[in-house]
C-alpha cells in the first residue's frame, strides 16, 4: 500500500512541476499569430499546390494578412480559387478586391535562331542568370533571350516551354495564370505580364533591344529599330518610343493592327487575330520599295509578319 | 576561322582531377591488401570479390537505367567499383553467393542510390551493406575461415575472430595478416601502404585517420587503466593490438574518409575522427559485438553534416594582429 | 621561402613568352579608347567629332575622384564617338579615332636616358600621376592616384611583380627590360606616400629577374626584393600582403592602407616613373600574345586602342583551331566576344586557347571531397556557396562570407567533378551585393 502511495504522489507532483513548466515556456514563448491568417488560410482552397508561389496554402494566408498589413493585395492571386476567393480573401482583411484584369506572359523577344545569329558558343551553366553575367550571350543582342529557360523552371503551371526550333520560350496561353514567376525569373526583363485583351487579341512590340538602329538590327533581324513609324502611324497614342524602342501601352490600344503593317522590322506582332484577307499583300509591296537600301532583311522578315498571326490562331500559344 | 569562340566565365582551365582519377588512386591503393587476402583466403576471396564488384555494379547499372531513367550511365566515375571492393572487404571469404549479392543491393539501392545516387548519400554504402548483412546473417557474418585454405570457399573450416581473445593474438601476425578475419582487414601493414599510395597521390588528407588510430589507442589505454586489471606495459600491448586487428585499419584508411561522408573542414575531420576513435573502443569493450569499427563510422556519419555546420574552416584575416 | 598562408593552387606555368625581348607593336588603322578602362566612373569625351589629337592628348577627363583621364596613344582625327564591345563583353562608349602619322606632345620626353631626380612634392606626384591617367596594371585597374593617397598612414609599399597568372610574362619582360625605370618609380611611390620600405614581390619561377632587380636595387636605399614560392592566386592584394608581410587584411571595407601597406603592380611603378619623369601619360603598355598553338609568343609594347585581332596577327595569326580567346590569364581573363576588342589600360595579355583546351569537362555531382574547402585563399567553403546561390539562400550565403570571394578561381581549377563552382558564387556574389546596397540605401 506504502509503495503504492509513494509512487503515486511521486508521479502526481512530478506531472504537477512539469505542467508548470509547460505552461511557463508556453506563455513565455508563444507565438503572437494574427487571427486573420486563419481565417483566410479558411477559405482557401487548401490544395496547397503552392501555385501562388508561396509554401502552401498557409503560407499564401500569412502572406496576405502581410500584404493587406501593407496596404495593398496586388499580386497575391490564389491560381485554383481565382478571382471569387480572392474577393473573400479581401473582404476579411478588410480591402477591396482588386478587379483583377485577367493578364498573361507575353514574351517580348522574336530573336529566332533565324532571326538572330548565334556568333559565340556558350560554354558555362545553362542558367540564364549566369550567361547573363558572361557577356552578351551567345548572340550580338544583349537585350533578348538568352534562350536557357529560367523561365520553363521558374513556371509553377507548366505554361511556359522552349521551342526547340526558334530557341525561344513559348507561353501556353491557357495555363499561364500571370503569376509572374518567369517575370521574376528572365534576367532580361523580357517577359511581361500583358492584360489577356478581348479574344485574348492584343498587339505586341517582340523585341526589347534598347541599341541604336544600325547595331540593334544587325544583331537581329526582327528587332526594333526605333524609327517610330508606328508612333506616327498610330491614331490612339498608344504607343511610346524611347531608347530607340517602341512600347505598346495595351489600355490604350484599340487593336487596328495598323502599327503592324508600318512595322518595317517585323517586330510588332498581332497575337490571336484571326488569319488575315489575302488583300493584306497590298500594303507590303511599297514599304519594301520605301525601305529600298535594306531590301534583303525585309524581305526576310515580311513572311513572318504575315505567317505570325496564322499560327497564332491555330494555336493558342505564342 | 570555322567555328564560333567559346565564351566562358573564369577560370578558363583546369587542374585535370576527375571523379575517376581518385577512384583510380582508391582501387590501387586498394590492390595490395585485394592481393594478399586472395593469397591468404585463396579461392573463396577471388569469388566474393568479383560476385561483390560485379553485382554492385549491375545494380547501380540498373537502378539507373530503369528506375531512375537517366539516359547516362554512372558507371564510368569508378564510385560503384569501389563500393563493390570495399563491401567485398568487409565480408569473409566463405560467404554464399546470394548473401553477397543481397548485400550489395542493400548497399548500392538503399546506401547510395536512394538519396540520389554519388555524393547524396548520408551514409558509407559499402558499410551499410555490411551491417545490414551482419544483423540479417549474424552467424555467417562472424565466423571466418581459417588462413591458407587455398582452394576452399563454402567448405573452408572456420574459426573465432582474433578480437575474441586478443590477449593471445600475435602481434607480427596481426601486423602482416596471418589470421582469420573479413578479406581485406587482416593485413595492417598494407593496408597501411594503401594509404601511403592515397597520401602520396592526394587522393585523401592525413587527419581522419590518424585521429581515428590515435583516439581509438588513447581511449582504449585510459579504460583499461580504469579496469585496472593489467600492468601498464600490458595495456599499452593490448591497446596497440586494437589498433591492428579487426576492421580498425580498415575501416580507418578507407572506410571513414569516404569523401561524400566525411567532414569538410580539417577541424572537423579531426573530431570526426576522435569521435569514431572513441565510439570503437566503447563497442569493443562494451558493446555486445566484438568489432565496432563499421557501427562507429556509420554513427559519424549521421553526425557529419552538424559536423559541418559548426566547424567552418579558418577564414582569412579572422585573427588579425594589429 | 614566404608565401601566402590560406590554401593556393599551382596551375602549370606554361610562360611561354618568357625570356623573349619587349617588341613595338605598329600602329593600328584606327584607335579604339573605350571610356571605362578603369574601377569608378567612366571619363568623359573632352573631343568632338572631327578634332585633331596629337600622342598623348587628352581626350577624355576623369568623371570623379575614383576614376582616370584617358589619352591619346595615337595622332590623328577623332573619327566617332561611339559604342563598341570592349574586353568586358559589354557595349560600351568609346571614342575612336583615326590614326594620321605619328605625332608626339611636344612636352613629353622622347630620350630613352634615366632621369634620377625630382624636385616634386609628395602631393605634386600624386597629381601628376592622376593627370597622367595610371590606373592599377595588374588588371584591376583601381585608379593609381586613390591608392596614393591613404586615409591612414602606411609604413610599407609592396610592389607586386609576381605575375601569379600561368602565360602571362608582361611584367616578368618589363623587368627584365627596365629595371632602373621601376626602381626610381618605386621611389616615387614612396616619396608620394612617405614611406621608408618598399619591397618587390617575386616569385621564384623567374629566377633571372630576381638577380637582376637584387642587382640594380643595391643603389636605392629601402627598397628590398622577395622572392616568393610559386603559388596562385599570390597576386591577390590580400594574398601578396599576407605573403610578404604576415598582415591579413581585414573584410571589406577595410582596404591594405588600414594595415600600413599599398600595393602598386610592377608596371604600374614604370607608368608612374613615365608620368613623372618623363611626361608621358599612360598610352602604352606590354602586353602578351601567347598560347599553345600560337606560332610565336610574344611580348609587345603596345597603344592603347589597337585592336587585338593586329596583336594576334604580328604573333603569327589566329591558329585553325582556336576556340576561345583570353583577354587576361586563363584564371581570372575574360573570354572576348570577337578579336576586335581593344587594348585598356588593363589588358596584360591576349590568350589563345586550342579548341580543345577551350572545352569545360562535364560537370558531376559534387562528391564532398573538400578540395576546394582546402583550396580556398580566403577560407570560404566554395561547394556551400555554390549551392546556396543555386537555391537562391541570400541570407545565408551572406553569413558564409560570400562576399569575401575573391573570384581567383582556385575551387573551380581543382574541383574533380568539374563544378561551376565560380559561375554560381559569381552570381550569388552580384545578387547578396545588391541586397547590401539595397539595405543600406533604406538605413
Amino acid at each position: 500500500m506504502n509503495v503504492i502511495l509513494v509512487a503515486v504522489i511521486a508521479l502526481g507532483v512530478l506531472g504537477l512541476i512539469l505542467a508548470a513548466v509547460l505552461f511557463l515556456i508556453a506563455k513565455k514563448f508563444a507565438v503572437e499569430e494574427d487571427p486573420r491568417i486563419a481565417q483566410v488560410a479558411e477559405v482557401l482552397p487548401q490544395a496547397n499546390c503552392g501555385g501562388c508561389g508561396f509554401p502552401g496554402c498557409g503560407g499564401f494566408a500569412e502572406a496576405c494578412v502581410k500584404a493587406a498589413r501593407e496596404g495593398s493585395l496586388e499580386g497575391k492571386l490564389c491560381p485554383v480559387g481565382g478571382q471569387p476567393v480572392m474577393e473573400k480573401v479581401a473582404e476579411i482583411l478588410g480591402m477591396t478586391a482588386e478587379a483583377d484584369e485577367q493578364r498573361v506572359a507575353v514574351v517580348r523577344c522574336n530573336g529566332t535562331c533565324a532571326n538572330r545569329p548565334r556568333t559565340v558558343q556558350y560554354d558555362g551553366v545553362r542558367t540564364c542568370r549566369i550567361a547573363h553575367n558572361t557577356a552578351g550571350g551567345e548572340t550580338g543582342c544583349f537585350f533578348g533571350s538568352l534562350g536557357c529557360g529560367d523561365c520553363v523552371t521558374a513556371c509553377p503551371f507548366d505554361a511556359i516551354h522552349m521551342n526547340p526550333e526558334t530557341g525561344l520560350p513559348e507561353v501556353d496561353e491557357t495555363k499561364c495564370t500571370a503569376c509572374g514567376a518567369c517575370t521574376k525569373a528572365c534576367p532580361r526583363n523580357i517577359i511581361e505580364l500583358r492584360p489577356m485583351g478581348k479574344k485574348g487579341r492584343r498587339m505586341v512590340v517582340r523585341c526589347v533591344n534598347k541599341e541604336k538602329g544600325p547595331v540593334a538590327k544587325k544583331a537581329c533581324a526582327a528587332a526594333c529599330i526605333g524609327c517610330g513609324k508606328c508612333v506616327k502611324t498610330c491614331e490612339f497614342e498608344a504607343i511610346t518610343l524611347e531608347n530607340n524602342l517602341a512600347y505598346i501601352d495595351p489600355t490604350k490600344c484599340r487593336l487596328c493592327r495598323k502599327c503592324e503593317e508600318a512595322c518595317p522590322q517585323g517586330s510588332i506582332l498581332a497575337m490571336n487575330f484571326p488569319p488575315r484577307k489575302p488583300k493584306a499583300e497590298a500594303p507590303v509591296a511599297p514599304k519594301a520599295d520605301a525601305a529600298a537600301p535594306a531590301v534583303e532583311p525585309v524581305q526576310v522578315v515580311i513572311p513572318t509578319v504575315e505567317t505570325a498571326p496564322k499560327e497564332a490562331s491555330e494555336s493558342p500559344s505564342l | 576561322m570555322s567555328n564560333k569562340l567559346k565564351v566562358s566565365l573564369s577560370p578558363h582551365v583546369h587542374s585535370g582531377d576527375s571523379i575517376r582519377r581518385n577512384m583510380d588512386w582508391v582501387i590501387i591503393a586498394l590492390l595490395p591488401a585485394m592481393l594478399w587476402s586472395f593469397y591468404v583466403f585463396g579461392l573463396g576471396a577471388v569469388i566474393v570479390t568479383l560476385t561483390s564488384v560485379a553485382s554492385c555494379m549491375l545494380f547501380e547499372w540498373a537502378i539507373n537505367k530503369y528506375i531512375l531513367k537517366n539516359p547516362k550511365t554512372t558507371l564510368s566515375d569508378g564510385s560503384a567499383i569501389v563500393t563493390g571492393l570495399l563491401l567485398a572487404f568487409n565480408l569473409p571469404s566463405n560467404l554464399p553467393l546470394y548473401i553477397i549479392i543481397m548485400g550489395a543491393l542493400f548497399a548500392i539501392g538503399v546506401g547510395k542510390m536512394s538519396f540520389g545516387g554519388l555524393g547524396n548519400n548520408i551514409f558509407n554504402p559499402a558499410l551499410l551493406g555490411r551491417v545490414f548483412l551482419l544483423i540479417s546473417f549474424p552467424v555467417k557474418m562472424t565466423t571466418w575461415p581459417v588462413p591458407h585454405q587455398h582452394t576452399a570457399y563454402a567448405d573452408a573450416t572456420t574459426g573465432a575472430t582474433p578480437l575474441a581473445d586478443l590477449q593471445g593474438a600475435n602481434l607480427g601476425d596481426l601486423f602482416f595478416g596471418n589470421i582469420g578475419g573479413s578479406l581485406g582487414e587482416v593485413s595492417a601493414l598494407l593496408l597501411l601502404v594503401g594509404f601511403v599510395i592515397l597520401l602520396i597521390a592526394k587522393v585523401i588528407s592525413w587527419h581522419i585517420p590518424v585521429s581515428i588510430l590515435c583516439s581509438a589507442f588513447v581511449f582504449s589505454v585510459v579504460f583499461y587503466i580504469i579496469q585496472g586489471k593489467m600492468p601498464f606495459a600490458d595495456i599499452c600491448l593490448l591497446s596497440l593490438k586494437h589498433l591492428l586487428a579487426g576492421g580498425m585499419m580498415l575501416g580507418a584508411v578507407f572506410m571513414a574518409t569516404d569523401y561524400v561522408t566525411s567532414p569538410m573542414t580539417h577541424k572537423g575531420m579531426l573530431i570526426y575522427g576522435a569521435c569514431i576513435g572513441f565510439l570503437v573502443v566503447c563497442i569493443r569493450l562494451f558493446g555486445s559485438y566484438p568489432e565496432g569499427m563499421s557501427f562507429a563510422i556509420l554513427i559519424m556519419n549521421g553526425f557529419t553534416p552538424l559536423i559541418n555546420n559548426a566547424c567552418k574552416p579558418k577564414r582569412f584575416a579572422k585573427e588579425v594582429k594589429k | 621561402m614566404k608565401t601566402f598562408r590560406i590554401g593556393g593552387v599551382h596551375p602549370e606555368e606554361n610562360k611561354l613568352s618568357a625570356g623573349k625581348k619587349i617588341e613595338v607593336m605598329d600602329l593600328p588603322k584606327q584607335a579604339i579608347f573605350p571610356l571605362s578602362q578603369h574601377i569608378g566612373a567612366p571619363a568623359v569625351p573632352c573631343v568632338a567629332k572631327g578634332a585633331l589629337v596629337k600622342v598623348g592628348t587628352k581626350i577624355a577627363d576623369a568623371g570623379g575622384f575614383v576614376s582616370a583621364p584617358i589619352h591619346s596613344s595615337v595622332s590623328g582625327k577623332v573619327a566617332k564617338i561611339d559604342t563598341v564591345i570592349d574586353a568586358s563583353g559589354y557595349r560600351k562608349p568609346a571614342i575612336i579615332i583615326d590614326v594620321e602619322g605619328d605625332e608626339w606632345e611636344p612636352n613629353i620626353d622622347r630620350s630613352t636616358n634615366i632621369v634620377h631626380d625630382t624636385p616634386l612634392e609628395p602631393k605634386e606626384i600624386v597629381a601628376r600621376v592622376q593627370e597622367a591617367g595610371i590606373v592599377g596594371m595588374g588588371g584591376a585597374c583601381f585608379p593609381a592616384h586613390v591608392k596614393l593617397s591613404p586615409r591612414t598612414p602606411v609604413d610599407v609599399v609592396i610592389i607586386n611583380a609576381v605575375e601569379c597568372e600561368p602565360y602571362l610574362t608582361a611584367d616578368h619582360s618589363l623587368m627584365m627590360e627596365k629595371p632602373e625605370e621601376i626602381l626610381i618609380g618605386v621611389n616615387l611611390i614612396m616619396k608620394a606616400v612617405g614611406v621608408k620600405k618598399a619591397y618587390i614581390a617575386i616569385e621564384n619561377n623567374k629566377p633571372d629577374a630576381i638577380a637582376l632587380m637584387q642587382e640594380k636595387a643595391k643603389g636605392f636605399v629601402g627598397i628590398e626584393v622577395c622572392p616568393l614560392r610559386v603559388k596562385y592566386p599570390q597576386g591577390g592584394e590580400k594574398q601578396l600582403i599576407d605573403a610578404v608581410v604576415s598582415r591579413q587584411v581585414p573584410n571589406p571595407p577595410a582596404l591594405p592602407a588600414d594595415v600600413g601597406a599599398i600595393v602598386q603592380n610592377v608596371g604600374t611603378a614604370f607608368a608612374i616613373y613615365e608620368a613623372v619623369m618623363k611626361n608621358k601619360p599612360l598610352f602604352e603598355r606590354v602586353v602578351t600574345v601567347t598560347g599553345k598553338s600560337v606560332a610565336e609568343p610574344k611580348n609587345l609594347l603596345t597603344r592603347m586602342g589597337t585592336p587585338m585581332s593586329l596583336l594576334i596577327e604580328k604573333a603569327g595569326g589566329m591558329p585553325e583551331d582556336t576556340g576561345k580567346v583570353i583577354g587576361g590569364g586563363p584564371m581570372m581573363g575574360k573570354a572576348l566576344l570577337n578579336t576586335d576588342v581593344p587594348v585598356c589600360k588593363g589588358s596584360s595579355g591576349i590568350l589563345l586557347m586550342t579548341e580543345k583546351e577551350s572545352l569545360r569537362g562535364e560537370a558531376q555531382p559534387c562528391i564532398r571531397c573538400s578540395k576546394c574547402v582546402t583550396v580556398c585563399p580566403m577560407g570560404l567553403e566554395p561547394y556551400l556557396l555554390q549551392k546556396l546561390a543555386e537555391h537562391a539562400d541570400w541570407e545565408r550565403a551572406e553569413a558564409e562570407q560570400i562576399m569575401t570571394c575573391i573570384e581567383c578561381g582556385s575551387c573551380q581549377f581543382t574541383c574533380p567533378a568539374h563544378r561551376p563552382l565560380l559561375d554560381w558564387i559569381r552570381m550569388g556574389k552580384g545578387t547578396v551585393g545588391g541586397i547590401i546596397r539595397a539595405r543600406a540605401a533604406k538605413s
